[in-house]
């Protein structure tokens, strides 16, 4: 009888603890994403209850704030982050695999020196680098150019991808390879038509991350564009206004710029995390 | 958990390779086809190499040779070689070291918040819960925002001193309003920096979490070994390399952290890091000579960290049988 009392307690009291966990947890969840909510919901708003003190909840929203940032030319600035990002990607990727492949299932003198070389050159600071590729690409009248920019993000991104094309590689059963060697396929077959197929979700992981570093990058782009080549990240500052209220519009066009990489990172979420640890994790 | 227990590279690494498979040795003559092998695999590896070289390490070179020149975009006719000028300027002038200490203080600080921050969320995440993969989805989103964004929301929507949203919530405690860009400008930054990186450090631990063995646990608790038991004695232990792999890679980006400086406090009140000084220079100073010699010493500096953490990196990577 005592005993099942004293169990039943103890059951509670484990319960209880469990709710008190999950509320702490949704709290501070809450509470991280709250900026982010935030930034949506001003979005909506018109400008005068945009930045107020308190803040006001109850007000006409609408899709007004949009409007203006499109009206202004944003959507140019969204075409030029897209065309940067997607075609530095691609390269990066068409670059990336081959390397990896050699590193992983091709003999390769020094496997592991190559790799830290590559990934090495993520650790230097970009900062450095800038200078002379600035003076170069205004020598060559590059500057405010999409396709240096483009450039520019191959070499940012193609460390990363070899990393993480890499550790998807070294997945891939040896027997599936000597399988199709005895078949006598060359090396482009054995490489596109028997092993892509089976990494493609791992390619297609590291080809993610590489679009969300470049479509969010904003040291380059900040010194390396001005109009005609301007990127969203550089863009959004200027937003800001000296006269008047800009909190709004502000909110709309960094919605506008976030919602794709957060969209697309939500989707994939399991295997970015790979991909941020270069293949250290499953 | 990671690649050793993986199957299939049990079943590769347990194999005897067969020599077309492995490095071949330098003594030993090749055979035709393995030659012809090795020269594939060349021929893979070069157009990336080749990329690689020419975007960032040529750069490199040119900064190291600027920064022997005085080269004033204000000045073209003074252009020549000054020697070791630029670095006794950088030096003597006191802001290298106040910047170095900037970077130090800003990512030391961020990297701890988020790793604690982190690590308490990852812990928190590692049950079973109604709609935890919405927690956890809402949770990625600051790592995933455009810094960029991030930082100009932070600016003008949380923590503006008149209508910001921090400020409101204090005043519902009763604190009185804090102009933060202004008077607190390197917490500001950390703030910002560690709301960022949160995500990232939770993701790689909750990667630890969940690798552990249910069994070992189990095993545990059947025991008698109560909760905080089981964490000290078993969780941390096991936990220890992702939490230094996470910190590695988290210190890493945080190093060339620029936005949030750029945008927010313009290098102001302590938040001159190295890369927004060496841009300062460039591209407000138009001093050539003297940024690149900030190039070359911010490079020094990554590179003592670097070769710290790639040590590191390489043990982490040998013992989990991601480099053989």
């Amino acid at each position: 009888m005592t005993a099942v009392t004293a169990l039943s307690r103890a059951r509670v009291r484990k319960s209880s603890i469990r709710v008190l966990l999950t509320t702490v947890t949704w709290f501070v969840t809450l509470v991280f994403f709250f900026p982010v909510a935030w930034m949506v919901i001003t979005a909506f708003k018109p400008e005068s209850a945009a930045a107020t003190n308190p803040p006001t909840i109850f007000t006409e929203y609408s899709l007004d704030n949009f409007a203006a940032v499109f009206g202004s030319g944003f959507g140019g600035y969204l075409i030029n982050s897209f065309t940067a990002s997607v075609v530095s990607t691609a390269i990066v990727v068409a670059l990336a695999f081959p390397a990896a492949y050699a590193l992983s299932i091709r003999p390769v003198k020094k496997p592991t020196d190559v790799l830290f070389f590559f990934i090495s050159t993520k650790f230097l600071p970009l900062a450095a680098a800038v200078i002379p590729i600035y003076l170069v690409l205004q020598q060559l009248g590059l500057l405010d150019n999409v396709s240096a920019l483009t450039i520019l993000y191959i070499g940012m991104n193609l460390p990363l991808a070899v990393w993480m094309i890499r550790s998807f590689l070294m997945e891939v059963p040896r027997e599936v390879i000597e399988a199709a060697q005895v078949d006598g396929a060359n090396v482009r077959t054995e490489m596109i038509r028997v092993v892509l197929p089976i990494v493609a979700p791992g390619v297609a992981a590291a080809a993610l991350i590489c679009f969300i570093f470049a479509w969010n990058e904003y040291f380059l782009a900040n010194i390396l564009t001005s109009t005609l080549a301007r990127t969203t990240p550089p863009a959004l500052s200027g937003f800001q206004s000296g006269r008047g209220q800009f909190l709004a519009v502000l909110s709309a066009a960094a919605t506008t710029a976030v919602l794709p990489v957060v969209i697309a990172g939500w989707v994939a979420q399991k295997r970015l995390v790979r991909g941020l640890a270069m293949g250290a994790i499953k | 958990m990671v690649t050793v227990d993986s199957p299939t590279r049990a079943v590769v690494t347990s194999r005897p390779s067969r020599p077309s498979r492995r490095t071949p040795p330098d003594d030993i003559p090749l055979s035709g086809r393995e030659r012809k092998a090795v020269r594939t695999a060349r021929l893979l590896l070069w157009p990336a190499l080749a990329v690689l070289l020419l975007v960032t390490q040529v750069p490199f070179v040119v900064t190291l040779v600027l920064s022997f020149q005085e080269w004033n975009l204000l000045k073209p006719g003074e252009r020549g070689f000054v020697g070791f000028d630029n670095y006794v300027a950088v030096l003597a002038q006191g802001e290298f070291v106040s910047s170095l200490f900037s970077t130090v203080l800003i990512v030391g600080a961020s990297a701890a918040l988020s790793l604690l921050l982190g690590l308490g969320l990852a812990l928190l995440l590692d049950r079973k819960f109604r709609l935890q993969g919405l927690a956890r989805t809402l949770l990625i989103t600051p790592f995933l925002m455009m810094p960029a964004a991030s930082a100009l929301i932070w600016k003008w929507s949380m923590l503006d001193a008149n209508n910001g949203m921090v400020n409101w919530f204090l005043s519902l405690l009763g604190a009185g309003p804090v102009s933060w860009n202004t008077d607190l400008p390197v917490l500001t930054v950390i703030i910002i920096v560690t709301w960022q990186y949160t995500p990232f450090m939770m993701l790689i631990l909750l990667a630890g979490l969940q690798s552990q063995s249910p069994e070992v646990l189990e095993a545990a608790s059947v025991d008698g070994a109560g909760p905080v038991r089981t964490f000290i004695s078993m969780t941390l232990p096991h936990l220890r390399q992702y939490v230094e792999l996470a910190v590695l890679l988290g210190v890493i980006l945080m190093l060339q952290v620029f936005d949030p400086i750029a945008i927010v406090t313009r290098g102001t009140g302590g938040t001159k890091t190295l890369p927004y000084l060496l841009y300062e220079r460039a591209f407000i100073g138009l001093d050539i000579g003297e940024a690149a010699a900030y190039g070359v010493l911010s490079v020094i500096v990554t590179i003592v960290v670097a070769t710290i953490a790639l040590r590191l990196l390489f043990k982490i990577f040998k013992a989990e049988g991601v480099v053989r």
